[in-house]
């Protein structure tokens, strides 16, 4: 085993880390600082309220090698207004995204992308002259993939809402 | 604009619902004779004492919480936002203030304090201004883990966010500088906040923290309750040991034939100073100390290795080159310590015992971790070690101890050098002083030759390095132990950077004793410079300083000067004899020392300069 811990901004694994916080201001900007202080990669974050008022649910996706993510959770821990940190990477976990995107449509695409739309089971929820607006929600692959396969028509605008994730079966993050 | 302030005093009168108070007050001050400043109201006298549900300012109930916690003597200073608290301290009893020179002296005051009492240090700073010069005292305190609270004064919570007079959003720019901070939004959440910031403060790994507290809430008022304890479920400090590793801790320290013990300020936080001892009386395995954790083990303690690292002795890192297992309690791997990790203690196998989870792994991955109180875990491991006789490691360390003293050419007549200052310092105080330093080369000087007798005992800036230090927790530490004799052995330059706080220290007639080992430079640049830059001597001059004498004078203190080494010995005597003041020496040193070994930033022990000692200091 090696001795010495790993360089900062290591390459490795992604993992799901699922954040219960104390729902207080400022909570957010301590969260996000950590990570930009302590030179930790960020691939998603989504926040929410969750069903107690008092609680925020923070799911951050970030990469780094063992050691790496071992030190994002323990640093983690330590802000005083975390309550909960687990990291659901080796977990049975359910893992969604959603995305908005606006892409071109004239009259001469519009019945491939109703096709693409329907085989990806997203829906189109805006229409103008020129352009859909598909909602898909999914695990990453799939939103990755339909983004591929929309490009060549013209993607003007996309939005991701970070993933989010819940662990299969009765257990809770509290329980994790 | 001149008169600009004298208008907004009447505007106050004109807009104040309390407008014939005020009137009334003016003309006071009109009608006393030698002009209007001289008018001061007297205090109204000692305060009711509190009781559980009265109605009170969040001012009062912020200096009875704080009471509450034990705190008993405040540094800082006021301003607008800060008068509601000040007004309560005007006429308060058991709550002394020290009115400090600038806020960074306040928070290093309160550092010093903390540091010899173990209790936590209290600072005030007004908003905006006050609150941004804090900033360093607290980084200071959060790098050594040093039990803090700083209370800051903010505009009312109506102008938040607005940018108004001495605004400063304090809370986001101690947010990375703090273990937790508070902006506190309602009078009535005072007391839980104040039961919680110093509960965050000492347990766990200690650590600053900040509440800011708006004017208005300072002003409404408010019931106070008393709390009686803290319960927060996001912040559990983990005391309880994980004794599954203690069995393995105990093998690994059967197993090993050259073990060393590698103290940090932890056992210091935790008291764990008789454990340590009894760890090396019943091993026989020489024990290192960091630069925090100085006074952990007595240096005077044939297993005492001294101080490890950049400019620690030979013998502490050729021990830890050639151990087979170190025994890591409460120290953190610091680069200052370790230099290129990957070639440190590398034939080692490793114990970490610390409280803070985040500190396994975090820059040396241990063979066994303890997480928990550092004195409760030794006294777990304790418990399953025997004793181990002395062996041929103990005699090789004897052996370099022999070859590599520390030394300095005690011949010299002419000019004084710095180490001889810290050695007679030593001698004088027979080590029983309380030590605090400055920042530079005399601070490492001052780790190597004067040798720490007891815990809380030497007061020094490690993690952030912070030049001014000093004289400022010299002071803090003096008020924390009055009984004490506290010397600061400071450098010319660190010395400047913060000696505007003689004058609380005059009016307090607390008697610090600054020792400057006035090199006319900034010397540890300038070795460097020297050292690693081919001798490209930049911007470290300082031979333009006040006469250091003088400027003790000048504030009420009392200064002396030895510039030949048969001078300083009764410099020394003559300071030790001033009780009611403080004293500076001016120590005038030799300009061109530089300060060994040192292994420099970044390298390994094989790099280590060492000069062959001339002659040894016995
Ligand atoms: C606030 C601050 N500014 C700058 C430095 C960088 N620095 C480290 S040591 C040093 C020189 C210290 O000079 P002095 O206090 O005279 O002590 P000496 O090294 O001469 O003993 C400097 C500038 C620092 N540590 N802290």
């Amino acid at each position: 085993m090696p001795k010495v811990a790993s360089k900062i901004g290591s390459i490795g694994q992604q993992h799901t880390i699922t954040v219960l916080v104390e729902n207080r201001p400022g909570v957010l900007a301590r969260v996000a600082g950590l990570f930009a202080r302590r030179g930790y990669n960020v691939d998603s974050l989504a926040v929410s309220i969750t069903d107690d008022p008092t609680i925020s649910r923070m799911t951050v996706v970030a990469s780094g090698d063992e050691q790496t993510l071992d030190q994002i959770s323990k640093q983690l821990t330590k802000l005083i207004d975390v309550i909960r940190v687990a990291d659901y990477t080796d977990a049975p976990m359910m893992e969604r995204e959603l995305a908005l995107i606006k892409v071109d449509a004239d009259t001469t695409k519009r019945g491939e992308v109703m096709q693409l739309v329907d085989i990806f089971r997203a829906k189109i929820i805006d229409i103008s002259e020129t352009t859909f607006t598909i909602e898909v929600t999914g695990d990453v692959e799939k939103i990755n993939a339909i983004e591929r396969m929309l490009e060549p028509y013209g993607i003007r605008e996309m939005v991701r809402t970070g993933r989010i994730a819940l662990i299969r079966g009765a257990r809770t993050a509290i329980q994790t | 604009m001149r008169g600009e302030g004298f208008f907004v005093f009447l505007a106050r009168i004109t807009e104040s619902p309390d407008r014939a108070d005020l009137l009334k007050s003016v003309n006071k001050m009109a009608k006393s004779k030698s002009g209007i400043q001289k008018y001061q109201a007297p205090p109204r006298g000692k305060p009711e004492p509190v009781r559980d549900g009265a109605t009170v300012s969040g001012a009062r109930a912020l200096m009875e919480s704080l009471k509450a916690q034990g705190t008993e003597v405040v540094f800082g200073v006021p301003g607008g936002v800060m008068i509601p608290a000040y007004d309560v301290l005007y006429d308060e009893g058991g709550l002394s203030h020290i009115l400090v020179g600038h806020e960074q002296g306040g928070a290093h005051m309160a550092d010093g304090f903390a540091r010899v009492t173990g209790k936590v240090g209290v600072c005030f700073a007004t908003s905006g201004p006050g609150a941004t010069n804090l900033v360093t005292g607290i980084a200071n305190a959060m790098m050594d883990s040093i039990p803090m609270v700083a209370v800051t004064g903010q505009v009312r919570t109506t102008a938040i966010g607005k940018d108004a007079f001495q605004e400063a959003d304090i809370t986001g720019i101690t947010m990375p500088i703090t273990k937790h901070n508070y902006l506190v939004t309602e009078s009535s959440q005072i007391p839980r906040v104040i039961a919680e910031a110093f509960y965050i403060a000492r347990t766990g790994r200690p650590g600053p923290v900040l509440v800011d507290v708006p004017m208005d809430v300072a002003l409404n008022k408010m019931q106070y309750h008393t709390v009686p304890d803290v319960k927060m479920r996001s912040y559990n400090p983990q005391t309880a040991v994980n004794l599954d590793g203690v069995e393995e801790a105990a093998r690994l320290i059967a197993e090993a034939t050259r073990g060393v013990i590698y103290v940090g300020g932890g056992a210091i936080n935790s008291g764990a100073w008789k454990e340590v001892r009894e760890l090396a009386r019943r091993t026989n395995f020489p024990v290192t100390t960091t630069l925090l954790a100085k006074g952990a083990f007595d240096e005077t303690d044939p297993l005492s290795l001294g101080m490890l690292g950049m400019h620690g002795t030979a013998y502490a890192n050729y021990a830890v080159r050639d151990c087979d297992l170190l025994i890591n309690i409460g120290a953190r791997f610091d680069d200052r310590v370790t230099g290129k990790i990957d070639a440190w203690a590398v034939g080692a196998k490793s114990i970490h015992i610390d409280i803070d989870p985040a500190e396994i792994g975090k820059v040396y991955i241990p063979d066994v971790a303890l997480v928990g109180d550092c004195r409760e875990a030794l006294e777990a491991l304790l418990s399953c070690v025997n004793e181990r006789p002395r062996t041929e490691w103990n005699d090789q360390i004897d052996q370099w101890k022999q070859d590599f003293p520390l030394w300095y050419a005690a011949d010299q007549d002419e000019v004084i050098l710095p180490q001889m200052v810290c050695d007679e310092l030593w001698k004088a105080t027979k080590g029983e002083a309380i030590m605090a330093t400055g920042v530079g080369q005399h601070q490492m000087w001052a780790a190597q030759f004067y040798k720490c007798r007891h815990p809380r005992t030497f007061v020094t800036s490690g993690g952030l390095g912070t030049m001014g230090f000093g004289l400022p927790s010299a002071i803090g530490a003096a008020v924390g132990a009055p009984d004490r004799t506290v010397w600061c052995i400071d450098g010319d330059g660190s010395f400047m950077m913060t000696n505007q706080e003689l004058a609380p220290a005059r009016q307090h007639k607390i008697p610090v004793k600054v020792a400057i080992l006035n090199n006319q430079c900034l010397g540890m640049v300038r070795q460097w410079q020297t050292m690693f830059w081919d001798h490209r001597l930049s911007a470290i001059d300082l031979s333009h300083q006040p006469d250091f004498v003088k400027l003790a004078e000048a504030y009420g203190a009392v200064g002396l000067r030895a510039e030949k080494p048969s001078e300083v010995r009764g410099v020394i005597e003559k300071a030790m004899e001033v009780n009611d003041r403080p004293v500076i020496v001016d120590f005038r040193v030799a300009r061109h020392e530089n300060c060994l070994p040192m292994i420099p930033a970044g390298q390994t022990v094989e790099q280590m300069i060492l000069d062959r000692p001339r002659k040894s200091i016995g």
